[in-house]
């Protein structure tokens, strides 16, 4: 890789970081409602999947890929606003969080429902092959959402049609307070591809390196009509399942190991095995993120907040006759 | 003793676990975490992982594996996270549990409970903020209940556990720990079916359920002055108490319904016809219906407030009916 694509790979990773630290500290501040689910510790993942793809591939991301939204071209300051619930949000304020997508930019907003977007995707992507369109659709979900049958569904049909869908299990080892043990009895949700007629893969979801390997060979073979591929990324998030959650279902020692795998951490070593000159990049990406990101809170808090009679617009394409009662 | 809704919900399973060994509780997070909300808080300590059992996330899984228990004799209480994701659920419910025993022609009951916290209020958004309980009343086989306060959260949760046929359980989770009730240190039970009369009045009537209930009695409060009201608590939504509806709507002439769900297709419509068509030569008005406007419940807290009823739009709706 190119020193300019490594440092750039490095800025996604320390703006997702930044990004999601600014919204839990307002959430702390009590600046935010509703449920914030940080994504933290698990920034190789998105990075990995999102950074190659092109512009009119698409993505459908889970409550705690934050990240994607930004690699894949979404606009901080309207990710912002969406967060903030705001007018200039991608659901204009009818809901927060990650339940609004940025179409344009190929980011399918998901509901609360884990997994249901995997059969969105797989509908996706059977529009691609049918068109014959070079394009492909990438799908994340948490290993606990592997348990619910819209997972098995979506990856039973991506393989009779062998569509150009990549399956992103980010397995996290904690569904909420569930760990892996109670939520399924296969060692990988990896295992289960071979059930469906494609490739399954684990990878290191912390080390960038493996992610980006992973990720442009099952992209690579999606584009080529060679089919889906399931690829599993161990990692782990450092906050709670959202942020009321303080997590004492899991040890001090287990948190601790995995914030020594640290994927930011991790891609600095490599950067400085590169013989960069990390202190100025770190410094300088710094300012870039903060920037940023300050850009961004500021754009968000100055979104007007949505007016009552606003929640009766987007219901349908067209206007229907709704008889006042 | 002076408890919390949840508290009383959580008192209710914990009572019946201890009462009956062929109760248990399934759901994500009910064991160590002790539920979303704490309603499953040390029922893993005490009853053990048989019994109190961190389900995979699968509410069809937790629903159907729900029956299956049932018809081997054992009594499950499932819970759903919150209560959107029961439509992840819904096949499991309709088309297995509500016709389990119908379709093998009484051979077998279905004695499940499916509980967990619906209702808005809460900036929750569109999918931490439903009311989907007009979606069971459609179904026969099913029981739906409502409760509004501690007492009657903790009464019908112990008969709908005790009940042998599937219960759908809606908590309001507004009221969680919002309201607080004194309540009886001995055991008692809430019937399944039966409405009540929360306040006595001349003037007109207001039935509702669940959270509205505070919302109206503090309107017949204030406006007492104004009008004499009387407040219809229903409780149970399928079957619904007609004959305390029909008492109710035939003294007073005149009946305003109150949910918070959404108007179309909801509860009221329900209790509107059958007051119109057996009460009509009581009536001194039309049957009027307040409820959510026909949106999801947005988020953004202004867009939330234009959706759903509050103390001020029922205030106007009595205000409009009693003009009559
Ligand atoms: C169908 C459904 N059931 C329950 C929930 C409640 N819930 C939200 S996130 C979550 C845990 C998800 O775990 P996992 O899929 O592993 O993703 P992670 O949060 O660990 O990233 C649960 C149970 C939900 N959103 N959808």
């Amino acid at each position: 890789m190119t020193e300019q694509k490594d440092r750039e790979l490095y800025r996604w990773l320390r703006l997702i970081r930044e990004f999601e630290g600014r919204i839990s500290a307002l959430d702390k501040q009590g600046k935010l409602m509703g449920g914030v689910y940080s994504g933290k510790g698990q920034e190789a993942v998105t990075v990995g999947f999102c950074h190659d793809l092109r512009w009119d591939d698409w993505i459908f991301p889970l409550h705690r890929d934050l990240g994607a939204y930004l690699v894949k071209g979404a606009d901080p300051k309207r990710l912002m606003a969406q967060i903030f619930g705001k007018r200039d949000g991608f659901a204009k304020g009818k809901d927060s969080y990650l339940h609004g997508g940025d179409l344009a930019n190929g980011i399918f907003g998901a509901t609360s429902m884990l997994a249901a977007t995997l059969p969105v995707a797989a509908g996706m992507a059977y529009k691609f092959k049918i068109r014959k369109e070079d394009r492909v659709a990438i799908s994340f979900f948490g290993e606990g959402a592997s348990s619910r049958g819209d997972v098995h569904e979506a990856m039973n049909f991506a393989g009779v049609h062998k569509l150009p869908v990549v399956f992103v299990c980010e397995n996290n080892f904690y569904a909420y307070s569930t760990p892996n043990e109670l939520q399924f009895g296969v060692d990988n949700v990896a295992d289960r591809a071979a059930g469906y007629g494609f490739k399954g893969e684990v990878v290191n979801g912390n080390d960038l390196h493996d992610v980006m390997k992973a990720a442009g060979k099952a992209i690579d073979r999606a584009r080529k009509g060679e089919g889906p591929t399931l690829v599993e990324c161990k990692t782990y998030r450092y906050h709670g399942h959202s942020e009321h959650d303080r997590a004492d279902y899991r040890s001090e020692e287990e948190v601790i190991t995995w914030e020594s795998r640290d994927p930011i951490s991790l891609w600095e070593i490599y950067l400085e095995k590169r013989k960069y000159d990390i202190a100025a990049i770190r410094k300088e990406t710094a300012e870039e993120v903060t920037r940023i990101v300050e850009e961004a809170v500021a754009f968000a808090d100055g979104s007007p907040a949505p007016e009552g009679p606003e929640a009766m617009e987007d219901l349908y394409a067209m206007p229907i006759d709704t008889e006042a009662r | 003793m002076l408890i919390t809704y949840i508290e009383a919900i959580r008192q209710a399973m914990d009572e019946e676990l201890a009462r009956d060994k062929n109760v248990l509780l399934m759901g994500e997070d009910v064991g160590v975490l002790g539920g979303a909300f704490k309603a499953t808080a040390g029922l893993l300590e005490k009853y053990g992982a048989d019994r109190v059992v961190d389900m995979p996330i699968s509410e069809s899984l937790i629903v159907g594996a729900g029956v299956g228990l049932a018809v081997q004799g054992m009594r499950p209480i499932l819970e759903m996270q919150f209560i959107d994701f029961i439509a992840c659920g819904f096949d499991q419910i309709v088309n297995s549990a509500a016709t389990l025993r119908y379709r093998h022609g009484g051979q077998t009951a279905c004695p499940i409970v499916v509980r967990g916290p619906s209702g808005g209020g809460v900036h929750g958004g569109l999918y931490h903020s439903q009311n989907p309980e007009a979606w069971f009343c459609h179904v026969p086989g099913l029981k739906v209940v409502a409760p509004a306060t501690a007492y009657d959260a903790k009464g019908l949760l112990k008969s709908a556990i005790r009940d042998d046929d599937p219960v759908i359980y809606f908590e309001h989770k507004f009221l969680y720990r919002r309201i607080k009730e004194e309540i009886p240190a001995e055991e008692y039970l809430v019937p399944i079916g039966k409405a009540a009369l929360r306040k006595e009045g001349r003037d007109l009537t207001v039935i509702t359920y669940s959270a509205p209930v505070h919302a109206v009695m503090k309107a017949a409060r204030d406006m007492a002055a104004e009008v004499d009201i009387e407040v219809i608590d229903l409780r149970t939504l399928l079957p619904i108490d007609w004959a305390t509806v029909k008492a109710s709507a035939r003294k007073t002439g005149k009946v305003l319904i109150v949910h918070e769900s959404r108007l179309n297709g909801g509860i009221g419509g329900e209790v509107a016809a059958r007051i119109a068509q057996d009460c009509f030569e009581d009536l001194d008005g039309p049957v009027m219906r307040l409820g959510a406007r026909d949106a999801h419940t947005p988020f953004a807290p202004a867009m939330e407030a234009y959706v759903l009823p509050n103390q001020e739009k029922i205030t106007e709706a009595i205000r409009k009916l009693a003009a009559y």
